[in-house]
């Protein structure tokens, strides 16, 4: 099954783009970074002006107007993780505008022009620093060149900051004025790019509100659920609610006959979850009318290949499986077995499990397609309007399954209403699209909340049990790990795989870890902080155990793991550095007051991960009562994720993580059985609410290393720092996710 | 290819209606059943008020009627009658914010952004209610208004520095103020 990721990387190779290349390619010899004055100034003759705009040999991020607005577009998707931005924010430093003059837009889908059009994996940031400063200084470099042939003076002595070119003397033009100057200047030899010293930064590094907000607070149209186009109708779309089931027949003449109803017709589809499963499409004349409708449909579906799993089974082979090591060793350091049978040592062993969770982005899945048939000659056309992460996979895939050719798809990127991965699939664009051909006109496909709930990508649910031994100086001698996790077709699923690098592997000299799988049909996809997510609960709540066990402080023995500063990979920011490490979880531990004297049933946790790249700690405070009420007075955070672009939209995203990692390890389980998803709503599937949301307080250590995403790495420490908390409260133990399970509320 | 089309929308299963919207007397067509949150997002066009649930548990379509908070998701067009409908649009002139949208970008705090239209007609009603609300009142008023991405921390501070500065517009001693610290960094250790 290939999935928009894969799609994405295709044409990534395509094209022979890569993050190191992309400069050479499409900003050297594709004709360079593009000042484009879009209302040139009169001064500069505006008339014998190329027309660059819109050209294909060039690459527009950054356009000038004459009165001195500063467009920069923002090429990769928004879902709120804050890049729209966050990178226009890194172009804009390196030119030296003033941030009160920049406009930005998101741009059209356009590989060759902006390069991968992809958000995903925290590492949007990342893989573009360098990029979109370069771009900057890219342009800088032209303002200045075309600010010393106006003032005829030597280009050294002039610099650019405050949307001006400024000269010693006090002489100086604005970005406005010198625009259309501007374009005509050579393209800068990249190499040859200085960047800015960051002491020099008046943008990267400051709270900037995201650049959205005003639309946001007047209700103005942003997401895909906004998009109104001439003649569209709207439409709604039944799949067989075990997953893969095909639809024979339907009430449709019954259908038809409701209200507002303009049509409804059986898809058969191409049999793929993440393009076109089967199902019953009805359009109408509003979303409400063929909602109700759709309350109405009775199908009849052949489920003789739809997904037939059921929790209640999964749990009981989980039971089986965790009698002995798994089957695959995906880790085997040193000697377990001596640390184990040393008499002298103290051994205990933990079942761990987790379930299956939505993703319940609050605007569900939609997407409005206008497929044009073509007419004398002329080739089908398709223009998308779609809430996506991976926007330039999209025509690809619209080429393959519908016959249109990538080129005669236009896809519109719109702000989405929440993804934390789940975006990441076409099927919602592919359905309005068959919809649209159907009937001829752009259709406006939503999900109800059901659709939604019983049609995600979930997290994979899994089981784990691990034992561990502490020697007589109760230092951790022998770990012994084993997941029980999903597959499909034979590989695991998202995130229910273990890597040899996971910690704490690689910080003990005695540890196994060993997988197991069992084959599911639900589909599973990237849920925030993939792996990481229940990984971080079990190994930072099993480490709190064995520092019970052996009678020593969490925070110490956690440190004594961590060990003597160093990298698991030098240089890589990828991998662990034990020494960032430490200081994440000494600083959470000593701003939360660690070893302060609590009030009885009252306790800290604390819990320390590293994944996309972060190192996060995490120390909760909270309240137990005999009836396992549960009070999360507050979290506090401590994050090293190298310089922060924007400490307010970082900020925002780790206490967003934060809640949304208390949300889910409270209440939210997603179960099945005979392959149909078991929750509707937010009536069965419960999420935070505002009496129930702790305080949160977020600490950057803004080390010197390269910057790294934050959208994910947040949330992993949190369920762990809670569960540890629980027990320093209470003395109970947590091993089950969500904790209703084991008769929590908030 | 083309299905066969059944046009109900011009037969008797609609009927008439005339709501006050943001001040405006709006006239159309439509399903007595049709909640108000389809009236306004697809017949209207009036796309700032938010679905996400359908069932009154998410808040995002969150409007008012008459100044009181409803659910537009579960108030059907043919109750509406002649109360008076405020949406998000209707809140205040762009150019000319209500307290509570600038504290909202002030303080940035949307992530997604996509609950936060419902967030502001509740808290909009909550402090024409209590000018001066406590945590717990937040808490309270705002229980109903769900954020998946979380943004609960800056909510609660936006309300109380929209409510201080409301109170000091008016020359009143200002709001308690949230206790929200925002974000501190550290020198690498
Ligand atoms: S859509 Fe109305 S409360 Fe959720
Ligand atoms: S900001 Fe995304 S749902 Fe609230």
């Amino acid at each position: 099954m290939s999935t928009l990721i894969e799609e994405v990387t295709r044409a990534v190779k395509q094209q022979g783009l890569s993050r190191r290349n992309f400069l050479k390619l499409t900003g050297v010899a594709g004709g360079g970074m593009v000042l484009a004055a879009t209302l040139p100034s009169a001064a500069f003759g505006a008339d014998d002006l190329p027309t660059l705009v819109g050209s294909a040999e060039l690459n527009a991020f950054v356009q000038i107007a004459s009165d001195g607005t500063i467009t920069i577009y923002s090429a990769n998707p928004e879902m709120g993780q804050g890049i729209k931005t966050a990178l226009p924010m890194m172009i804009a430093e390196e030119m030296g505008a003033n941030w009160d003059d920049v406009v930005v837009e998101q741009s059209p889908i356009d590989t060759a022009r902006f390069g991968y059009q992809w958000t995903g994996g925290s590492a949007v940031v990342s893989s573009n620093y360098e990029r979109m400063r370069k771009l900057g200084a890219s342009a800088r470099e032209m303002l200045i060149g075309a600010a010393s042939e106006a003032m005829e003076l030597p280009r050294e002595e002039l610099r650019a900051a405050n949307s001006e070119v400024v000269h010693g003397s006090g002489k100086k033009l604005s970005f406005g004025d010198l625009a259309a100057l501007a374009v005509r200047q050579p393209v800068p030899d990249e190499s040859k790019l200085q960047l800015r010293d960051p002491s020099e930064f008046t943008i990267i590094g400051k709270s900037i509100s995201g650049v959205d907000n005003l639309q946001i607070v007047t209700g103005d149209a942003l997401y895909g659920m906004d998009v109104k186009v001439p003649g569209m109708v709207f439409g709604a779309y039944q799949k067989c609610p075990a997953i893969g089931g095909k639809a024979v027949s339907a009430n449709l003449a019954v259908i038809k006959a409701m209200p507002g109803v303009l049509d409804a017709f059986i898809v058969e589809g191409n049999g793929r979850v993440d393009q076109l499963l089967s199902g019953v499409a009805i359009v109408g004349t509003s979303t409400w009318a063929v909602f109700n409708a759709k309350g109405r449909l009775e199908v009849k579906w052949d489920e003789s290949g739809a997904s037939k799993d059921s929790w209640t089974e999964m749990v009981a082979n989980a039971d089986r499986f965790l009698q002995g090591p798994g089957k695959t060793q995906v880790v085997n350091n040193g000697d377990i077995a001596s640390g184990f049978s040393n008499s002298s040592n103290k051994i205990i062993e933990s079942r761990y499990e987790y379930p299956f969770v939505s993703h319940l982005c609050l605007e569900p899945m939609n997407c409005t397609a206008s497929f044009v048939k073509g007419t004398g000659g002329e080739a089908d056309s398709v223009e998308v309007w779609a809430p996506t992460q991976g926007p330039m996979g999209i025509a690809p895939t619209l080429e393959s399954l519908f016959g249109v050719a990538k080129d005669r798809v236009v896809t519109n990127q719109t702000r989405m209403g929440g993804s934390f991965g789940r975006r990441t699939s076409a099927e919602y664009v592919c359905e309005a699209v068959a919809m649209s051909r159907h009937v001829g006109k752009p259709v406006k496909l939503t999900w109800t909340r059901q659709d939604d709930l019983h049609h995600d990508y979930f997290r994979a649910g899994g089981f784990q049990s691990v034992r561990g031994a502490v020697d007589e100086k109760g230092r951790l001698v022998a770990w012994d790990q084993h997941a029980v996790g999903m597959e499909a077709n034979g590989r695991p699923v998202f995130g229910s795989g273990f890597r040899q690098t996971e910690f704490p592997f690689l910080n003990l000299k005695n540890a196994r870890g060993t997988l197991s799988l069992m084959e599911i049909d639900t589909p599973c996809g990237a849920w925030r902080a993939p792996g990481a997510n229940t990984h971080a609960f079990v190994v930072q709540s099993f480490i709190h155990e064995l520092a019970h066990l052996a009678g020593r402080d969490h925070l110490e023995f956690l440190l004594e793991i961590m060990g003597e500063p160093r990298w698991f990979k030098e240089g890589s920011a990828g991998a662990l550095n034990t020494g960032r490490a430490a200081g994440t979880i000494r600083l959470a531990a000593e701003k939360a007051g660690w070893g302060k004297t609590l009030p009885e049933g009252r306790g800290l946790g604390l819990a320390f991960h590293f994944s996309h790249a972060a190192h996060v700690a995490e120390v909760a405070e909270v309240s137990v009562d005999a009836n396992r009420k549960l009070t999360v007075h507050k979290v506090t955070a401590a994050v090293d994720v190298g310089p922060i672009m924007n400490p307010s939209g970082a900020e925002n995203q780790v206490q967003g993580a934060i809640i949304d990692g208390l949300s889910t390890m409270l209440g939210q389980k997603i179960t099945m059985e005979q392959g149909r998803i078991q929750q509707d709503n937010l009536d069965e599937y419960p999420v935070l609410r505002f009496p129930a949301s702790p305080d949160v307080a977020v600490h950057f250590i803004e080390s010197d290393f390269s910057p790294t995403g934050l959208g994910e790495p947040g949330l992993p420490p949190l369920a762990p720092a809670i569960g540890n908390a629980i027990f320093a409260a209470s003395g109970y133990r947590v091993r089950t996710m969500p904790i209703s399970d084991e008769g929590f509320t908030v | 290819m083309m299905g066969n089309w059944t046009l109900n929308n011009g037969g008797n299963s609609v009927a008439k209606y005339s709501l006050m919207v943001n001040g405006t007397r709006r006239q159309f067509e439509a399903e007595p059943e049709m909640p108000l949150l389809w009236a306004l997002r697809d017949v209207m066009g009036l796309i700032g008020t938010k679905y996400g649930c359908g069932i009154s548990l998410c808040g995002a379509c969150t409007v008012h009627m008459d100044g009181t908070p409803v659910r537009s998701c579960t108030v059907r067009v043919s109750d509406v009658g002649e109360a008076e409908i405020t949406t998000i649009e209707g809140l205040a002139d762009p150019r000319n914010l209500h307290t509570l949208q600038q504290a909202w970008i002030d303080l940035d705090v949307a992530q997604c952004g996509y609950c936060q239209a419902g967030q502001i007609m509740t808290a909009a009603a909550l402090l024409a209610d209590k000018p001066n609300p406590s945590d717990a009142d937040i808490d309270a008023a705002m229980a109903g208004n769900y954020c998946r991405c979380g943004t609960y921390v800056r909510v609660r501070a936006a309300i109380h520095r929209a409510a201080g500065q409301m109170a000091s517009a008016q020359g009143l001693p200002a709001a308690t103020v949230g206790h929200w610290e925002p974000a501190r960094t550290e020198a690498q250790s």
